[in-house]
C-alpha cells in the first residue's frame, strides 16, 4: 500500500455549494441597520423641524417696530386749566392720545381738518403710546411746552406688516391694516422715523390684552421665585433624606416603605401634584391662589424624588475607604458624613439638582391647577402675591387668537429653551469638571 | 405682631445663644480636663434649645389662632346672614386683610361703596358681593387677630429666651453636647426622609376626601360606567348634580392616544437604542446620543404648542390636499396628532430604558451567537431581544404610564370634545385634559363639576401606580436573572 500516490486517488467532484441564503441574510442585516438609522433620523429630524419652526416663528419677537416722532408737549392739551401745580392728577388724566395723534399728523403732513384721513390714523400707534408719553411727563414735568423726540410703539398690526408677516395680496377689506396706513408706514420707514428696535418690552412687560405691550417680565419673576423655593426646599430636604437613607437607615420595613414611596413618587404624573397643591395648600391650609409660594412648594414635592435619586447615587459613589479613614481618626458618624462624604458627593448632587430644577422650570400642568393661569399685569413683590410662570405664560398666549401673540409665544419659548439649555450645559460642565473616578 | 417678625426675633435670640454658648464653652476649657465636645457644639445646642420649642409653639399657636378666628367669624356671620357660611367667612377675611391697607385701619368708612373707592386707590379690589354688615365683623376680626398675635408673640419670645438660658446653663467641660446635637440632626434627617411617605399619604387622602364628597352627589356606577361626559357648568351656588360624568369616553381617549404614542415611541426608541449600542461608532454615538436626549429635556408645553400651531394645521391641510381639495379627513386637533407628538416625546424614555436593558444582557450570549456564525442583526433579533424581552415589556409599561399621565400635549393637541370614536383622525379627550378643564377658572369647591376632577385624579393616580409597580417588578425580576 506504499506505492499509492495522492495523484492516483479518484478525486470526487466538488459538491455544488449549498445555498445557505447568505445573500438574503446580509440583505436582512443591511435592512436592519437601515431601520436603526431611520429611527434615529426620524427622532432627530422631528427635533430639528420643531426647533426650526419655533425659532423661525419666534426670532422676530425680539424686535419691535417703533416710531420716533417729535412730540410737542402742548400745555394747552395736557393742562388746559393750568392746575397742575395744585392738582397732580391732571398730569395723569391728561389727553396724551391727542398729543401722539398731533405729532403723527404733523410728521405725515396730513391736513388736520381732513377728518376722514385723520380717522385712518387710528390703530397706527399702539394704545400704549398714551402711557409712554405720560411716563415722559411724569419723569420730567419741565418737558411741558417743549418739543421732544419720543420713540413710540407702533401697533401690533403695523408691526406685523412691517416685518412682512402679513399677506398683502389679500383684498384691503379683509385686512386689518389699510393701504393708506401701509403708505404712511413706508414713508416713515424711508424717513428713518419708523424702524425696528430691540424689544426690551418682551422682557419687562406683564400680561396685556395688546400684543405689543405684553411680555414675560411678571412670568420671569414668578418663575424665579419658584425656582428659589424649589432650590431651597428640594435641595435641603432631598439631601437630608438621601443622607439618612444612604448612611444611617437600618434595613427594616420602614426604610423599604420610604424607598418604595420615593420610587413611586418619581413616576406619579405631574398633574396629580397639582391636585395635591390645590386640595392641601390652597383649600385646606388656606394659602393664596396664584401665588408663587404654592407653586414653589408643589414643584418642590414633584422634584424631590429626582433629587433624592441623584443624591443617593452621588453618595454611594464615594468609596468606603474615605468613610473608614474618617471613622478611624475618631470622627463621629455625623462628622464623617458632613465633613467628608458630603463635600465629595457635592458635584453629583448639584448636577442632579440642576436637572431637577430644569424639569421644574418647564413644568406647566400642576401650575394650571393652582390658579397660576391668571392675568397678572403687576410685578409680584413677594412670593405670596399673584404671579404666573414662564411656561404658563406661553400656554396662555397659545390660547390667544391674534397672530402677534403667536410671535410672542414663540419668542418666549426660545427664551425658555435658552434657560433650560444653559442649566443643562452647566450640569454637564459641573459633571465633567468635578467628576472623580475612584 | 406678625409671625414672620417673631420668627426673625427667635432666630436672633438663637444666634445670640450660639455665640454666647461657644464663648462660654471656650472659656470653660481651662486646659485641665479634656472637653467632651468642641465649643461650637455647645453653641449649637443652646441655639437648638432657644429656637426649636419656641418655633414649635409659634406654629401651633398660629394654626390654633387661625381656626379660633375662623370659628369666631363664622359664629358672628351665622347670626346675621343665611348665605353659604364658608364663602361669607372668606369674604369677611379678605375684607379684614383689605382693611389693613388703609391709612387708618381702625376707622374705615361704614359703607362698601365708600370703602371700595379708597381701597381701589391703594390697589386692593374686593369681591363684589362683600356687604356693609361685614365691615364691623372684619374690624372685630382684625382686633382679635392682633390680640392673639401679641399673646402668641410674647409667649414665643419668653419660651425662646428661657430655652436659650437653659441651654447655656448646661455648658460644662464634660457635658455631652455633641451627642445631643447629633441626635437632633439624625432626627431631622429621618423626618426629611419620611416626607416621601407623607406626600403619598397627602396625595391619596386629599383626593380621597374630595372623591367621597363627589360620590355622595353622583353615584360611582354612573361615573365609572357612564358613557356620556357632559358636566354642564359649575354655576356658583347652584350645587345641582345635573350633568353626566361618564368616565368611559375619557378613559377611551386616554388609552387610544397613549396607544398611538406607543406605536410611535416603542419601535423608534427601541431601534435607536439597538443601533446605538450595537452598531454606532464611538464618534457617532457621542454626538447622536446627547441630541436624542435633548428631546427629553424639552418641556412638554413646547411639544404641545408645536402640535397645535404647526403640525396639526399642516396635517389638516395635507389631508385636504390628498382628497383633492375636498374636506380634510384629519382634524387639526386629533388623536393622531397628539399621539404622534407624544410618541416623539417618549422616544428618549424608551431608548434610555431599553439601552440599560440591552446592556444588561451578558456579553457571553452575544459572543456565543456571533461565534456560531449569526449576523449581528440575527444576534439581536434571536438572542438579545428575546433575552431582554421581560425588561422591554417593563419599559413599555413605564412609558405607557408616562403617556397616560401626560397633560400639556393633550390639552393643546387632542381637543376637548368627549367623543367615543375609533377614527384616529378625529378629536378625543383625555382624563388629564378634563382635570385641567374642570379646575381652571372660578371654582366652587362643593359642586360636582369641580369635585369630579379629584375623582378623575385618583383614578389616574391608581392606574399609573399599578402600571409602575407592575413594571418595576418585572424590571427588577429580570435584572436579577443575570446577576
Amino acid at each position: 500500500m506504499t506505492g499509492i500516490t495522492a495523484g492516483s486517488l479518484p478525486v470526487a467532484a466538488r459538491p455544488p455549494r449549498r445555498d445557505i441564503g447568505i445573500k438574503k441574510r446580509y440583505a436582512a442585516e443591511a435592512r436592519f441597520k437601515l431601520y436603526g438609522i431611520a429611527a434615529i433620523t426620524f427622532g432627530l429630524a422631528f427635533l430639528a423641524i420643531m426647533l426650526v419652526t419655533i425659532v423661525g416663528k419666534g426670532y422676530t419677537a425680539f424686535w419691535q417696530t417703533n416710531v420716533t416722532l417729535p412730540v410737542t408737549f402742548d400745555a394747552a392739551i395736557i393742562d388746559p386749566q393750568d392746575k397742575r401745580a395744585s392738582d397732580p392728577t391732571v398730569l395723569v388724566k391728561a389727553n396724551y392720545d391727542k398729543l401722539a395723534q398731533q405729532a403723527l399728523i404733523a410728521k405725515l403732513g396730513i391736513d388736520p381738518k381732513d377728518k376722514q384721513t385723520v380717522a385712518k390714523l387710528k390703530g397706527f400707534l399702539s394704545d400704549s403710546a398714551r402711557v409712554q408719553l405720560r411716563n415722559v411727563v411724569a419723569d420730567d414735568p419741565s418737558v411741558i411746552g417743549k418739543t421732544v423726540d419720543v420713540s413710540l410703539l407702533a401697533s401690533a398690526n403695523i408691526d406685523s406688516v412691517f416685518k412682512g408677516q402679513v399677506d398683502l395680496t389679500v383684498p384691503e377689506a379683509r385686512r386689518k391694516v389699510k393701504d393708506q396706513q401701509i403708505e404712511w408706514m413706508k414713508s416713515l420707514a424711508a424717513d428713518g422715523a419708523l424702524a425696528e428696535k430691540f424689544n426690551t418690552g418682551l422682557f419687562t412687560f406683564g400680561a396685556s390684552s395688546r400684543p405689543e405691550t405684553s411680555g414675560i417680565g411678571v412670568a420671569l419673576v414668578g418663575s424665579l421665585y419658584m425656582m428659589a423655593i424649589v432650590l431651597v426646599l428640594a435641595l435641603l430636604i432631598g439631601v437630608a433624606a438621601s443622607i439618612y437613607l444612604e448612611e444611617f437607615a437600618a434595613k427594616n420595613r420602614l426604610t423599604d416603605l420610604i424607598e418604595v414611596n420615593i420610587n413611586n413618587l418619581a413616576a406619579v404624573p405631574s398633574i396629580v401634584f397639582g391636585l395635591l397643591g390645590l386640595a392641601v395648600f390652597i383649600n385646606f391650609l388656606g394659602m393664596p391662589r396664584s401665588a408663587s409660594i404654592v407653586g414653589g412648594i408643589t414643584l418642590s414635592l414633584m422634584t424631590l424624588p429626582t433629587i433624592i435619586i441623584a443624591t443617593r447615587a452621588a453618595l454611594a459613589a464615594v468609596p468606603p475607604s474615605i468613610r473608614s479613614a474618617a471613622l478611624g481618626l475618631g470622627a463621629s458618624k455625623m462628622q464623617m458624613v458632613f465633613h467628608h462624604v458630603l463635600p465629595l458627593a457635592m458635584p453629583g448632587i448639584l448636577t442632579g439638582t440642576i436637572i431637577g430644577l430644569a424639569r421644574a422650570l418647564g413644568e406647566t400642568a400642576p401650575l394650571l391647577l393652582i390658579g397660576m393661569v391668571a392675568f397678572v399685569a403687576d410685578y409680584p413683590t413677594t412670593p405670596f402675591d399673584p404671579s404666573t410662570a414662564l411656561p404658563v405664560q406661553i400656554y396662555m398666549w397659545a390660547n390667544e387668537a391674534e397672530r402677534a401673540f403667536v410671535e410672542r409665544m414663540s419668542g418666549a419659548i426660545i427664551i425658555l429653551l435658552i434657560f433650560l439649555m444653559a442649566m443643562n450645559i452647566t450640569a454637564i460642565i459641573l459633571r465633567r469638571r468635578f467628576e472623580r473616578r475612584w | 405682631m406678625s409671625g414672620f417678625l417673631v420668627f426673625l426675633l427667635v432666630l436672633a435670640i438663637g444666634l445670640a445663644a450660639f455665640f454666647i454658648g461657644r464663648a462660654r464653652a471656650l472659656g470653660a476649657d481651662t486646659g485641665g480636663q479634656k472637653p467632651h465636645s468642641r465649643a461650637h457644639y455647645h453653641g449649637w445646642w443652646a441655639f437648638l434649645l432657644a429656637t426649636g420649642p419656641a418655633l414649635a409653639l409659634l406654629i401651633l399657636w398660629s394654626i390654633g389662632a387661625n381656626s379660633y378666628l375662623h370659628s369666631q367669624i363664622a359664629e358672628r356671620v351665622a347670626a346675621q346672614s343665611s348665605e353659604n357660611l364658608g364663602t361669607t367667612v372668606g369674604l369677611v377675611r379678605s375684607l379684614a386683610a383689605g382693611l389693613n391697607h388703609l391709612d387708618d385701619p381702625a376707622h374705615p368708612p361704614a359703607t362698601m361703596e365708600a370703602l371700595n373707592a379708597i381701597l381701589a386707590d391703594k390697589g386692593v379690589t374686593l369681591a363684589t358681593n362683600t356687604q356693609d354688615y361685614m365691615i364691623p365683623l372684619a374690624l372685630e376680626a382684625n382686633a382679635t387677630k392682633s390680640r392673639l398675635g401679641w399673646i402668641g408673640g410674647i409667649a414665643t419670645f419668653i419660651l425662646s429666651v428661657l430655652g436659650g438660658l437653659y441651654g447655656l446653663s448646661q455648658i460644662a467641660v464634660r457635658a455631652r453636647a455633641r451627642h445631643k446635637v447629633e441626635r437632633v440632626m439624625l432626627g431631622s434627617l429621618f423626618a426629611a426622609s419620611t416626607l416621601a411617605i407623607v406626600t403619598t399619604i397627602g396625595i391619596v387622602l386629599s383626593m380621597l376626601f374630595q372623591t367621597i364628597t363627589f360620590f355622595e352627589q353622583v353615584s360611582p356606577t354612573s361615573f365609572f360606567f357612564g358613557t356620556v361626559w357632559d358636566p354642564r357648568f359649575a354655576a356658583a351656588g347652584s350645587g345641582g348634580s345635573e350633568g353626566q360624568f361618564g368616565l368611559i369616553p375619557l378613559l377611551a381617549g386616554t388609552l387610544y392616544i397613549a396607544f398611538v404614542a406607543l406605536l410611535v415611541a416603542v419601535p423608534v426608541g427601541l431601534m435607536s437604542a439597538v443601533y446605538m449600542s450595537e452598531y454606532a461608532s464611538r464618534p457617532v454615538r457621542s454626538v447622536v446620543k446627547p441630541a436624542l436626549e435633548l428631546l427629553a429635556g424639552i418641556p412638554t408645553i413646547v411639544y404641545g404648542i408645536f402640535a397645535l400651531v404647526t403640525l396639526g394645521p399642516w396635517l389638516r391641510d395635507l389631508s385636504a390636499a390628498l382628497t383633492g381639495g375636498g374636506s380634510p379627513f384629519i382634524q387639526a386637533q386629533s388623536i393622531f396628532t397628539a399621539g404622534l407628538v407624544m410618541g416623539v416625546m417618549l422616544i428618549p424614555v424608551v431608548s434610555s430604558l431599553s439601552d440599560d436593558i440591552i446592556n444588561a444582557v451578558p456579553q457571553a450570549m452575544r459572543d456565543g451567537s456571533l461565534g456560531l456564525g449569526a449576523t449581528r442583526s440575527e444576534t439581536i433579533r434571536k438572542v438579545i431581544l428575546p433575552a431582554a424581552l421581560p425588561g422591554i415589556v417593563g419599559a413599555v409599561l413605564l412609558t405607557a404610564s408616562r403617556a397616560i399621565g401626560e397633560t400639556m400635549i393633550v390639552v393643546l393637541a387632542a381637543g376637548v370634545a368627549a367623543n367615543l370614536t375609533a377614527n384616529p383622525f378625529e378629536a378625543m379627550t383625555t382624563i388629564t385634559v378634563k382635570i385641567v378643564n374642570q379646575l381652571t377658572g372660578d371654582l366652587e369647591f362643593n359642586s360636582p363639576q369641580t369635585l369630579v376632577a379629584f375623582a378623575l385624579g385618583i383614578t389616574l393616580f391608581f392606574v399609573t401606580l399599578a402600571m409602575n409597580i407592575f413594571a418595576l417588578a418585572i424590571v427588577r425580576k429580570y435584572r436579577e436573572q443575570y446577576e
